[in-house]
């Protein structure tokens, strides 16, 4: 069955790791498709599950976060921590009835250009067969650990 | 830095007067992007998002591109500045310089990686452009919320510490020592000299290894600025660039370093002899206690635990070493432990060379069962006048020379099964053992290739000298190493190299009585967990990654840590101490600067806002974040904080402000980046 709708997905990387991986790809001319956005951050760790909740309710269909492999983080051990939030942040999902396969973590070393074009391949044909997200961009829904003037924003 | 960019958030992105500029990069980024498409949605569509004016240019890095940006900033007044180009990595820093120049906070410029994550990744020139739209969207958004910083300055201490006392490293140490500033030489084994100092001869112009290595490892070891830990190993780093705190391990020589004279007596009393694996490849013998070789720095001998026959046997046995030691106290102490030491540095240079392919991974091959099979390094040891076999090329008996010897090529390198890439030195390295198995046993020699590879300096010369000198060429990859006569007409006591001559395009069988594996070079067994410790990433392959293949292949991503030799990928002497001088220098720079200006990435937290609720404390993996159980807040040092953002994501109040990547830039970036999902004209609205 050909499916042609083309999913949009916000990806996370991390300065050291991820996002050289990214550029790599990009050095090399690995081809991968376009429906990734990337945003930088310095590490994994400080992605808050905000962030992903933002990008879905403002019309992404899928989240990629992506750090340093364990034990590589430079900051020692902060993407356990991004392990961790990403697991809760998927329990969450479900309860608000999104597939929590929409958000997806993955490790990329600075060297990895390939596998995280690949990566990115995968994840966008997993995004395409779930189907677009839909999730209703306003009002904006109110999620676990939100910075008080979003709160606010959002109050009638 | 900034202490509550929140406050003056939400506002603030009206009245920005941004700037767009969208690069070409050559055809770069214009063969696969529509760039004044990308223009015009930027200049035209987002006019209300606070663009000014937005331009495209050929080359924005280009001394006219930057000084555009520095016009506009003047004549337009811009308080922001997005360039859309190559990866931040690249020119985030040009940009900002030129920002900076023209009198606007440098991280109030945005750069927004349209060749990189774009251009050079997608052939869909549509889907291309739409992507490089959400991008400068997404960076346009994300300006808008940045805050001016001021860079973090950290003093650099002077000290610095290197890894590593092969070729490489002892480069590095004794430039950045003659420049008058300490350097810690941290060495594994118990000499400094690396791999260098197994060598007979030097490739192309055969100079003896250790003629032109023992005077740099003595000036090492004596001189006054330089401090050799030998035997040892770095366990630990802490801190960063400018101040790094290294845990370094000493292991038990058995042997007091300021007492023993290296007299040498206790190992000549020694009464154990055990193979030595280590400096001379196996084919060599040491004592339990022993110097890895005569002219080894420091000149002092390690006794081995794993052999003696006080440990092996319980105490009250032997200890003729300690018996014959003529020093006074004696220099012998069974009783040693290991030490560690902490070493307080600015920058580091590692220099940790690599490790030998071990040929016995391909059997075909025969090496460690045919026993006249060697690897080059034992090749290396017994053309070496100080070697076991005091020069003299023998086989395997220690007696026969050779009268024919198949070297071959690339065991291990350029092999799908093994390491797919060059190992740069086995060409030149094959071709000078061929040259000495002629001059010193007159043996026939064939050497069996792939391709040749001499380039640089002299290299190819010396190719055809030895081409003159009557070696035999067979261009073909060996199949096979056998000790068995197929038919009559093939003798016994001989090995076969079985190839197929791919230049007259047939099968061969060539009889020889000693074959050579040219066995590449790999990364360090432990490269990987090196590398951890250092806080640097190793290739695929296993190579520690310089920050650009090209432009610095001396830093890496680790701000103070650099690199120089073949830790960093295969390289040859000449090349181990070029980077070594080139570490050397950067070294030199920023010792000489005194100070670095580090990103103003860090977080801060806001006391009004905290609820002491703890949540961070535990998240700090530098331990910055502490309580103030008066105040019933916690606080970052800022001087311990390195930005990761970690707390930032997790504090529930909100009270956590991570400059640089604020939640206001972030959660800006995401909607200006799922803006483009309409059509630029709707956007707008
Ligand atoms: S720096 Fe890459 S995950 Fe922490």
């Amino acid at each position: 069955m050909a499916n042609d709708f083309e999913p949009v997905i916000i990806g996370f990387t991390c300065n050291w790791c991820s996002y050289r991986a990214a550029d790599v790809a990009g050095t090399t001319r690995l081809k991968y498709a376009p429906n990734v956005r990337l945003i930088r951050l310095m590490c994994s760790g400080r992605i808050d599950p905000t962030f992903v909740l933002k990008a879905l309710a403002d019309g992404a269909d899928g989240v990629l976060i992506t750090g340093c492999h364990p034990g590589d983080c430079h900051y020692l051990e902060q993407n356990y921590k991004a392990l961790r939030r990403h697991r809760l942040l998927q329990r969450t999902l479900a309860q608000l009835g999104v597939e929590p396969e929409r958000v997806h973590l993955t490790w990329a070393s600075a060297a990895e250009g390939a596998i995280f074009a690949a990566t990115i391949d995968r994840f966008v044909e997993r995004v395409r067969a779930l189907g677009p997200l839909r999730w209703p961009a306003r009002p904006k829904p109110l999620p676990v650990a939100v910075a008080p003037e979003l709160a606010e924003e959002a109050l009638p | 830095m900034t202490d509550q960019p929140q406050q003056h958030q939400q506002e603030q992105g009206q009245e920005e007067r941004i700037g767009v500029y969208v690069c070409h990069c050559g055809t770069n980024i214009a063969g696969v992007i529509d760039v004044g498409s990308v223009r015009d949605f930027a200049g035209e569509g987002l006019k209300g998002r606070g663009v000014v004016l937005s331009r495209d240019y050929t080359f924005m890095c280009s001394t006219t591109g930057q000084e555009l940006i520095q016009k506009d900033i003047a004549e337009h007044g811009l308080t922001r500045v997005v360039v859309a180009a190559c990866s931040p990595h690249l020119h985030e820093g040009t940009f900002r310089t030129a920002c900076d120049r023209a009198g606007l906070n440098p991280y109030l410029c945005e750069l927004a990686s349209i060749r990189e994550h774009v251009a050079w990744v997608h052939t869909d020139h549509d889907a291309a452009t739409t992507k490089a739209k959400a991008i400068v969207s997404g960076a346009i958004e994300r300006a808008r919320h940045s805050v001016p910083l001021e860079a973090i300055h950290v003093p650099v201490d002077a000290a610095t510490l290197v890894v590593g006392g092969g070729i490489a490293g002892l480069q590095a140490a004794l430039e950045i020592a003659d420049a008058g500033h300490e350097v810690y030489l941290v060495e594994r084994e118990p000499s400094v000299g690396g791999h260098m100092a197994q060598f007979d001869k030097t490739f192309p112009t055969l100079d003896c290894a250790a003629c032109i290595l023992t005077p740099k490892m003595a000036a090492a070891g004596s001189h006054p600025h330089l401090h050799l830990h030998t035997w040892s190993e770095v366990e630990k780093v802490e801190g960063f660039v400018g101040n790094f705190t290294v845990t370094v391990r000493r292991k038990p020589r058995y042997v007091l370093e300021d007492v023993c004279t290296g007299c040498g007596i206790c190992i000549e009393k020694c009464p154990v002899v055990v193979v030595d694996d280590a400096y001379e490849a196996g084919i060599g013998y040491r004592k339990a206690i022993y110097m890895p070789f005569p002219q080894a720095v420091p000149k002092l001998p390690v006794l081995d635990p794993d052999t003696c026959t006080y440990y092996l046997k319980g105490k009250g046995s032997c200890r003729a070493c300690e018996k014959f030691c003529p020093t006074e106290p004696n220099s012998i102490d069974f009783n040693q432990t290991e030490q560690r030491i902490n070493l307080r540095v600015g920058n580091i240079v590692l220099a940790t060379g690599f490790d030998l392919f071990d040929a016995r991974r391909i059997p075909q091959y025969g090496y460690g069962r045919l026993p006249n099979v060697f690897t080059n390094l034992e090749l290396e040891r017994m053309c070496n006048a100080s070697g076991p076999t005091g020069g003299a090329i023998t086989l395997r008996d220690g007696r026969t020379a050779p009268k024919s010897v198949g070297i071959i090529h690339c065991v291990g390198s350029r092999d799908r099964n093994y390491n797919n890439y060059c190992s740069a030195i086995c060409c030149m390295q094959s071709l000078k053992l061929a040259h000495l198995v002629r001059e010193r046993t007159g043996a026939e020699v064939h050497n069996f290739y792939i391709d040749l590879r001499t380039a640089f300096k002299d290299y190819d010369e010396f190719y055809q000298r030895v081409l003159d000198e009557g070696v035999h060429f067979v261009r073909g990859k060996v199949a096979e190493v056998s000790e068995v006569p197929r038919g009559p007409d093939e003798a016994e006591g001989k090995l076969y190299v079985q190839v197929e001559d791919t230049l007259i395009g047939m099968q061969r069988r060539i009889p020889v009585d000693m074959v050579v594996l040219s066995a590449g070079i790999e990364p360090r067994h432990d490269a990987k967990q090196v590398g951890q410790t250092f806080g640097i990433a190793c290739s695929a392959n296993g190579w520690f990654i310089e920050k650009h293949a090209k432009l610095d292949p001396i830093s890496t991503m680790t701000e103070g840590v650099f690199l120089a030799g073949c830790a960093q990928g295969p390289k040859d002497i000449p090349a181990s101490v070029s980077q070594g001088a080139a570490a050397a220098a950067r070294v030199l720079m920023r010792i000489r600067q005194g100070e670095l200006a580090l990103e103003p990435v860090r977080a801060s937290i806001d006391a009004e806002r905290c609820s002491g609720c703890r949540i961070c404390n535990a998240l700090c993996p530098f331990n910055a974040i502490s309580y103030d159980a008066a105040g019933g807040v916690s606080a970052i040092n800022s001087a311990l904080c390195q930005g990761c953002g970690t707390c930032v994501a997790a504090c529930p109040a909100g009270a956590i402000a991570g400059s640089g990547f604020s939640n206001e830039q972030v959660l800006a970036q995401i909607e200006g980046l799922l803006l483009t999902n309409l059509e630029p004209a709707e956007a707008l609205t």
